[in-house]
């Protein structure tokens, strides 16, 4: 496993999104409320690009009539079928065990850190002062 | 059903490589205004389309009843970066869509303005014929992979064939369409001047799912919910097959080709085993009928493929199809709505390069003569 800095910490806002290319693996990476999630960039679906997907509410009905919103903006809807995944685990809604999106573990780190660790990019110049969102491929 | 997907593309699925040349039979463009009808529409249905709108038989202007799942029922990915609808930008859908896909031809279907539901015929004949012009000036003759339908509205029977003469003299269009959910059902012989013009001019019948005619798309009433309305595509064609097999259309016009779109095809099989079976039993009610109803549907039925039925095991969907019968199937996306098919993964089957071809390409190309 190697890891790989993908981008400053503001690039992200909260609720949007940065695709990157990690090794030819299509990458998006999320912000959502403080904190940040990566996932292959397909649908296991047919494919499509979730960059594009709606970042919603895990809703539930206890009983016929009664709804509960929970998990704000921590769900994936992929753009074309509306399938549903966690975004922290990848799995989807419906089938956890069998359907789940690829996810990878993400980290968020100083540059202080980085520049004191083996892991500082050479493409991406790293600053002492800012905080960067680190995906470990 | 799906696994998890953690690799790259393979070559072979990378579009330029698979070069599958796809013949894709449900397109939809979208009027980016309705001012883009304007030059076809004369000023008389202008100001009635700005004063009175739509009469239809559902409420407010413009509008679904509700957003049915997606904004305008699209692909959130496909919204032109220029603004206007998913649809709208021919630049867009050819980078989005016909290029990366390799669609060698996309047969336009066009579904603005409730084009098949307006109740004042007059008013609905002349954006027919408004929209059947915008289609060859806005897409097909600035893409001539993009085929053209003579759309028009079945319950003003003149002035549909009215229009039907105007586009053949034009010579461009490949099918005539009519809505599947017209005042009657589609076999009464209110509509067959129209059967009886499209086979003289050998031209396929298309019928597109959707619209809102005056019936409730269940035969037990209104839905509650847009997946539950959904279900109702099936029902409503599958109505229709069994209307047009039974009241003798095929047997009167045996060259007329049928092409249902977007109704999915998971449905046919029970459908026609039924009516066979009932045919044999009540031959006597309706001795019009010389041939069993599934020797009329595998005569001169075709289907597409979108929705695509994804049955939990892959050798389901493989009897479904052998079931229906592979030349019966014409691949079709739904670009850019909310239930497209990507022809690279909706196939969750194992099939032949031959049956593929068939599917993908050379059965669309025998009915519509490409
Ligand atoms: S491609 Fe994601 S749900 Fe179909």
């Amino acid at each position: 496993m190697a890891r790989h800095i993908v981008a400053r910490t503001t690039e992200i806002p909260p609720g949007g999104n940065k695709v990157v290319d990690i090794a030819g693996r299509d990458i998006v990476v999320f912000h959502v409320n403080g904190e940040f999630f990566a996932l292959l960039n397909r649908c296991p679906h047919e494919g499509a690009p979730l960059e594009k997907a709606a970042c919603v509410a895990r809703l539930t009905s206890p009983e016929p009539g009664v709804y509960e919103r929970s998990r704000v903006g921590e769900m994936l809807r992929c753009p074309w079928h509306g399938w549903e995944f966690d975004m922290r685990s990848g799995q989807s809604w419906f089938d956890p065990n069998r359907v789940k999106i690829r996810s990878y573990p993400v980290a968020v780190e100083r540059g202080e850190e980085l520049q004191k660790g083996p892991y500082v990019a050479e493409t991406f110049p790293v600053h002492v002062e800012d905080s960067y969102v680190i995906v470990e491929i | 059903m799906s696994e998890v997907i953690d690799r790259p593309l393979r070559d072979d699925e990378k579009p330029a490589a698979s070069r599958l040349r796809i013949v894709d039979c449900d397109v939809h463009p979208s009027l980016r205004s309705t001012d883009d009808l304007n030059e076809f529409l004369p000023k008389r249905w202008q100001h009635h389309l700005k004063e009175y709108g739509s009469h239809l038989r559902t409420p407010y202007l413009f509008t679904t009843p509700y957003p049915r799942s997606s904004p305008l029922i699209a692909r959130r990915d496909a919204w032109p970066p220029t603004g206007g609808p998913p649809g709208s930008d021919l630049a867009f859908m050819q980078k989005q869509h016909l290029d990366p896909l390799d669609v060698e031809f996309g047969i336009l279907q066009v579904l603005d303005l409730f084009i098949f539901s307006q109740q004042n015929l007059e008013f609905g004949a002349a954006i027919q014929r408004a929209i059947n012009d915008w289609q060859l000036a806005f897409w097909s003759h600035r893409d001539p992979r993009l085929k053209a339908s003579i759309l028009v509205g079945q319950d003003g029977t003149d002035l549909a064939i009215a229009e039907i003469e105007r586009c053949a003299r034009i010579g461009e269009y490949i099918q005539i369409n009519v809505s599947p959910r017209a005042n009657e059902p589609l076999g009464r012989r209110r509509y067959w001047p129209i059967y009886e013009r499209a086979q003289e001019l050998d031209l396929p019948l298309g019928i597109h799912v959707g619209g809102y005619g005056g019936h409730a798309p269940t035969g037990g009433g209104w839905p509650s919910y847009y997946v539950e309305e959904h279900q109702s595509n099936a029902h409503t064609i599958a109505a229709q097959l069994a209307s047009l097999v039974i009241e003798g259309v095929p047997e009167r016009f045996p060259k007329l080709k049928f092409v249902f779109i977007e109704g999915g095809f998971g449905w046919i099989p029970s459908a026609v085993w039924r009516m066979d079976q009932h045919f044999e039993r009540f031959r006597s009610e309706v001795p019009h009928l010389k041939r069993k109803p599934s020797e009329y549907v595998r005569d001169q039925f075709w289907f597409t493929t979108q929705p695509i039925d994804e049955p939990d095991e892959a050798r389901h969907l493989r009897s479904l199809i052998e079931w229906v019968g592979i030349d019966r199937l014409l691949f079709s996306s739904d670009y850019p709505h909310w239930d497209f098919d990507d022809p690279r993964f909706a196939f969750k089957t194992p099939l032949t390069e031959a049956e593929r071809k068939k599917i993908f390409s050379t059965n669309a190309r025998a009915v519509y003569k490409f």
